[in-house]
């Protein structure tokens, strides 16, 4: 495992960047568990103040301090990513390994849902369970329900990987010295689809928390928890843009492309150690 | 032609399939939910006029008749798809009593065309530009241009359109940056009509391109910078095959199906990005609408809007699947 960091480090350039820029924000984000206030709290500093030696990020119109206030954001979009990427890797990997592995009517029937969930679009659906559940809709339950909807596309990567490894021969190894399938399916085949569920992995992060964003800017998430979205909407509804208080809008941005791009990079990266074709030229073969 | 009928006789299943799970989902969430239509309604009318208790009585007794709460969910679960298949999801509660399925469908329009158009731009131009980059390693031009897509590909929907707001706004003002024709234009077939439209839908447009532009050229380079080292590419450069042949014939066309492939799952998510697009541009389509209607808690129209845009959706998913066989042989043969 961590033969591979240290490869990955020294031929990909993707990846270091990407590392470098992740280890930023989530050392940011970390440092809101020594926050001296409470981020939920208004009115705690002066209003409207730009970046000091005092206030780092300046000051938002709703007088909070901008780095605590993104830094407590940062956490919890993070956390939240984290959650949902983890809930839908559950979901994918079962998915994918059984309806690979199983074949036949079980495959035919995972796939069939699997391309019902690709076709629903997610976003009426997470508008209308906002609409409906209002003040019940707290940050776990939309992470929960956005897994549901997160699996689909990975299951069917880790499905191809799996027919792959069905018929290789150390598969028909394990099913001769009598393993469950289960233990197959665990222990056997589960460390082939490890590169592809981090990769994707990373990748499902980039699109919860970019959905998140949508959905709290426009107003239709729990808009008191500070959040990537919900720092951009209170910015928004205030017009910090056209009344100058620019820090408010710009920091947060830069922050986003930070870990946006951190991300999307990282994604990358693995998805190109995945592919042999292209590590190999990479390493110069 | 045996072959292809049956693919899309499966695939039309398919879609029949996705639309009902999708709108039995949207029926369970809002039989769940702890919001009654009814008061939702009853509330809105109270709050408007003064009723006097027996009038409340008897619109709350008009009101659950319509909707059908006191019945069986069985029953409401049938009553909801045989009004929904003719078209009749109650009146809307912000516009009473235009029905909301008529705002959707004087919604619609405008979000196919925004839609419809970017997403072939993005398609044609990013595709092309990215083939090109994965055949011509060497290109300054093309080397820069994945740079800055690279850069762009990550950032929100949200964050580019409001910087093309400033920028065009604010800095530059040229172009309109907020609805969708000039106020001094009247609806209809004409010139002047036509040209305002075009032109306000420039900016929408523009943010929805620069957003999609960078995942199609990555997506293609790298699928062509693979391709490109495949045998059969390196015989027919051998064998003197003309170089845009090699480079449309094979190359592009090979990468182009399992991009085809992607195009139908981008359009699922690309509805999110237009309802951003179109409140910051202020667009009349169906995510303004979306956006006015839950603010305004109008239950028929935040439904007919979710109905429409999966039937919509799963729709144009349907079309890019029955046109992948047309590129692909092998999909054809199956």
């Amino acid at each position: 495992m961590f033969a591979v960091f240290r490869d990955l480090i020294r031929y990909n350039i993707e990846f270091t960047i990407g590392l470098i820029l992740v280890g930023i924000v989530a050392i940011f984000a970390a440092l809101s568990f020594f926050s001296p206030v409470d981020p939920s709290q208004i009115y705690l500093a002066i209003p409207d103040q730009p970046p000091s030696a005092q206030y780092w990020f300046g000051t938002n119109s709703r007088g909070q301090d901008l780095f605590w206030q993104l830094s407590a954001a940062f956490r919890n979009s993070l956390l939240f990513g984290i959650t949902v990427a983890v809930l839908s890797r559950i979901i994918s990997i079962a998915v994918g390994l059984a309806a690979g592995y199983l074949g036949g009517w079980v495959d035919r029937v995972l796939m069939f849902i699997n391309d019902i969930f690709v076709a629903v679009p997610i976003f009426p659906i997470l508008v209308l369970f906002y609409f409906v559940l209002r003040n019940h809709m707290d940050s776990f339950t939309m992470a929960l329900i956005m897994a549901c909807f997160g699996w689909p596309f990975d299951a069917r990567l880790i499905r191809s990987v799996a027919l792959g490894l069905k018929h290789r021969e150390f598969t028909r190894h394990a099913v001769f010295a009598g393993m469950s399938t289960r233990k197959v399916l665990l222990e056997e085949h589960l460390p082939y689809v490890m590169p592809i569920v981090f990769s994707t992995f990373m990748n499902n992060m980039l699109w919860s928390i970019g959905m998140e964003v949508t959905l709290a800017v426009l107003g239709f998430t729990n808009i008191n928890n500070p959040t990537i979205g919900t720092v951009l909407y209170w910015a928004n509804s205030h017009s910090a843009m056209v009344v100058g208080v620019w820090w408010w809008v710009v920091i947060p941005v830069i922050l986003i492309v930070i870990t946006f791009l951190g991300l999307f990079l990282l994604a990358v990266s693995m998805n190109e150690y995945i592919d042999p074709r292209s590590r190999l030229r990479r390493m110069g073969a | 032609m045996q072959g292809y009928l049956w693919f899309a006789a499966k695939r039309f299943v398919q879609l029949l399939a996705v639309i009902f799970f999708g709108v039995s989902a949207m029926f369970v969430v809002t039989y769940l939910s702890p919001i009654d239509p009814v008061e939702q309604v009853l509330g809105r009318l109270s709050a408007r006029s003064n009723l006097s208790p027996e009038a409340i009585a008897a619109t709350r007794a008009a009101l659950t008749e319509m909707f059908g709460t006191n019945q069986p969910v069985l029953t409401q679960y049938f009553n909801f798809w045989s009004r929904l298949l003719r078209g009749d999801l109650g009146a809307s509660l912000m516009a009473f009593p235009t029905p909301a399925m008529e705002l959707v469908l004087r919604a619609l329009p405008w979000t196919l065309g925004l839609l419809l158009t970017s997403t072939a731009i993005t398609f044609v131009v990013g595709n092309l530009l990215g083939g090109l980059a994965g055949y011509f390693q060497n290109s300054r031009w093309l080397k820069a241009f994945g740079i800055v897509s690279m850069g762009l590909q990550p950032i929100p929907y949200y964050i580019v359109a409001f910087i093309i707001l400033i920028v065009f706004g604010f800095l530059w003002p040229v172009l309109p940056i907020s609805g969708g024709f000039a106020m001094d234009v009247r609806p209809g077939w004409t010139w002047s009509f036509i040209l305002s439209v075009l032109q306000h839908s420039l900016l929408p447009a523009l943010s929805l391109v620069l957003v999609g532009l960078g995942g199609w050229f990555i997506g293609m380079r790298a699928l062509v910078s693979n391709i490109v080292t495949e045998d059969y590419v390196t015989y027919a450069e051998l064998a003197g095959v003309r170089r845009d042949t090699i480079v449309g014939g094979y190359v592009i066309r090979n990468a182009l199906v399992p991009q085809v492939t992607a195009l139908a799952m981008v359009i699922g998510g690309v509805f999110s990005g237009t309802v951003i697009t179109e409140q910051v541009f202020n667009y009349p389509g169906m995510g303004s609408l979306l956006v006015d209607a839950v603010n305004a808690g109008d239950y028929s129209t935040v439904l007919a809007v979710c109905t429409i845009s999966i039937a919509a959706v799963a729709l144009a998913i349907f079309i890019v699947d029955l046109l992948h066989p047309l590129l692909d042989p092998r999909v054809r043969a199956e």
